[in-house]
């Protein structure tokens, strides 16, 4: 499928250069307009190039307290968001790595049951649960809380049945070789089972992490207080209906801001992304 | 070392799948035990039950005269090793074989020696530092014996490990592992499907069939008297003829109905089947009738060559057999033979196949 034609591979270019500058130039212009004025960008045209209130904007956003989300500041924000993200990531793999753990390698009564329940869950989108799962938050009194953030979006049927189709591949001489060398349960998954995982911890990490951050309805239901909102609440709070009530320039900056987390995770994670997703070391 | 003692070992699946049927075998300390037996007789699951990866559903096994049976795996004092190798591939070379002693919690030091030592034995020392993805065939072979030599334990078990090798590294491992397992005086069980590896590794051969044993005994012993039709035609290669006879008050009778002399042989009248090996057999060149062995016809159907010696594959009595011929045959298709087998060379196995 690899031509060496100088004429293809120059169409070939072109077309991805197309697609990149599609992709990248609203991130490029919400970059310029977060280093304007709110006066510069209420008066189109917009410079395609990059004022300079770069840091006045960015001190302002991160440390200042920005008026329409209650004085709370970006950084608070991204804080917040942080750790429901990690959280979420976190605790998925955890618990999905264990209940995959049990799933595969245990017989135990009521075993297919369990699967077959988590298996389940998967045809429920969170909508549909979301009346009930508030009301028991709110029950337990976790509203306004990083628990109540996170702990209902930590359960996953994705995760265990990835890593169940994993450790079903591992062969069943490499489990009894481990007997005979006296593991344990809990050595074998400690020294057999969570390095030879290393790829696919990595993969979902990226991709729970990115879902943790994005998370909007949840974040919305669970969170009364400014100070316990995620930053894309934050953002949408920020806007008003009424164009001139709102600090645009504040707005991209927190636009830019809120981007760069997942793309740090994914570039600094992507060789091993990639490896998780296409081969299984063995 | 120790001397491993199976009583009546039956292993049942489910209510009804008897896959081992009440084995006894005794071995004795330092010896080397080939459990042999076409795939599905039951070998890898004796093993396993020795090994403590499979339950006992009935009877006793003793290691170093002590019941092992509720005991675990790691507690049996056994090394294995699988047809796959079972190496963890996240691992070194060292450490896949100082893993099973880590576990036990010995000395640093020690394990460093005890990995060294082997390493040497097996000629690994310039690998430890590698990843079983980067070995071959042979070398990963070796690691897994590796991984069992540290341990010291009193029983190495072997799952069929050379069947995943190339016939010439088979060859040359399974001359290792003898000289290894004679070197070390380790009491061994092994397990094959491949009777060569069988009869040369074997201090005592188990012949299996069904979930029983056919034959217990020293490997020659078996090839020389095979107990049963099935031990004949299992051991040695190519197997050995069996023709049926019927035998009447004058002599025998082949089943295309062909008469032959037999003086001196009782065969019973319920029918028999006589059975020789392909070596065995004397082409003579007249007609004449051997004394002191029993001249058959032989209709040659083909020849095929190896080099040091020729197969000549023949029908007797309606019966397709072979003729092992040292080196050219000039046999060409469709001559007629007259082959002598020497009395003293000849089997006879009873109508239920058991040695007469």
């Amino acid at each position: 499928m690899i031509q060496n034609n100088p004429v293809g591979r120059l169409i070939a270019h072109v077309i991805l250069i197309i697609g990149i500058l599609i992709v990248a130039f609203p991130i490029y212009y919400t970059f310029v307009a977060s280093t304007q004025t709110l006066q510069e960008i209420l008066r189109p045209p917009l410079s395609l190039l990059p004022g300079g209130h770069f840091w006045e904007n960015y001190s302002a956003a991160l440390f200042g307290g920005v008026g329409r989300i209650g004085g709370v500041g970006v950084d608070r924000l991204l804080f917040n968001t942080l750790v429901m993200a990690l959280g979420i990531a976190i605790g998925k793999i955890c618990i999905s790595i264990l209940s995959a753990y049990a799933i595969v390698f245990f017989r135990f009564p009521g075993r297919m049951i369990f699967f077959w329940l988590i298996f389940i869950t998967l045809m429920l989108p969170v909508e549909v649960r979301i009346l009930p799962t508030y009301k028991i938050m709110v029950d337990l009194g976790l509203i306004d809380t990083y628990t109540g953030l996170i702990l209902p979006l930590m359960a996953s049927a994705t995760a265990t049945l990835l890593f169940r189709q994993f450790f079903m591949t591992i062969p069943g001489e490499l489990v009894e070789a481990a007997r005979v060398d006296g593991a344990g349960p809990w050595r074998f998954f400690k020294d057999i089972l969570l390095p030879l995982s290393k790829t696919n911890i990595a993969a979902l990490f990226v991709i729970l992490f990115i879902y943790g951050w994005t998370q909007y309805l949840w974040p919305l239901l669970m969170t009364n207080r400014n100070e316990m909102s995620t930053i894309v609440i934050g953002l949408r709070k920020m806007i008003s209906f009424a164009d001139a009530d709102t600090e645009w320039h504040l707005v991209m900056v927190t636009c830019i801001l809120a981007i760069l987390p997942p793309i740090l995770v994914v570039v600094l994670m992507q060789r091993w992304f990639v490896r998780g997703l296409v081969e299984t070391e063995k | 070392m120790a001397n491993v003692e199976l009583t009546n070992v039956r292993k049942v699946y489910g209510s009804s799948v008897e896959a081992v049927k009440g084995i006894n075998i005794a071995i004795e300390d330092g010896a080397l035990c080939v459990l042999v037996g076409p795939s599905g007789c039951g070998k890898s699951t004796l093993l396993r039950m020795i090994a403590g990866l499979e339950s006992i559903t009935d009877g006793t096994v003793k290691i170093d005269n002590k019941v092992v049976n509720e005991l675990g795996p790691a507690e049996r004092d056994i090394a294995m090793v699988f047809q796959n190798y079972a190496l963890y591939p996240h691992m070194k070379v060292y450490d896949n074989m100082a893993y099973g002693l880590r576990n036990r919690g010995m000395p640093k030091d020690q394990i460093d020696k005890r990995v060294k030592d082997a390493a040497q034995i097996l000629e690994l020392t310039q690998l430890l530092e590698r990843r079983p993805k980067e070995l071959s065939g042979g070398q990963r072979q070796r690691v897994a014996m590796g991984r069992a030599i540290v341990r010291s334990p009193k029983v190495f078990l072997f799952d069929e490990p050379l069947s995943n090798l190339d016939a010439k590294l088979r060859g040359q491992m399974r001359v290792e592992i003898k000289n290894l397992q004679r070197q070390l005086g380790v009491t061994s069980v092994y397990v094959t499907h491949d009777q060569l590896e069988a009869m040369t590794l074997a201090d005592i051969l188990v012949v299996m069939n069904a979930g029983s044993v056919e034959q217990i005994g020293a490997p020659l012993d078996i090839y020389e008297k095979p107990a049963s039709t099935f031990v004949a035609s299992f051991i040695g290669a190519p197997p050995m003829n069996l023709v049926p006879v019927k035998a009447d008050h004058s002599g025998l009778v082949l089943k295309d109905g062909t008469r032959i002399g037999a003086e001196g042989l009782s065969i019973p009248l319920t029918g028999a089947l006589i059975g020789f090996r392909p070596e065995d057999l004397e082409v003579s060149a007249g007609t004449d009738t051997h004394i002191g062995g029993l001249a058959l016809d032989l209709k040659v159907l083909g020849v095929e060559p190896v080099g040091a010696e020729s197969y000549v594959y023949g029908i007797i009595g309606g019966e397709r057999v072979v003729v092992r011929v040292p080196g050219r045959s000039t046999s060409n298709t469709d001559d007629q033979l007259r082959v002598i087998i020497p009395k003293q060379k000849l089997h006879l196995f009873g109508a239920d196949g058991k040695r007469i």
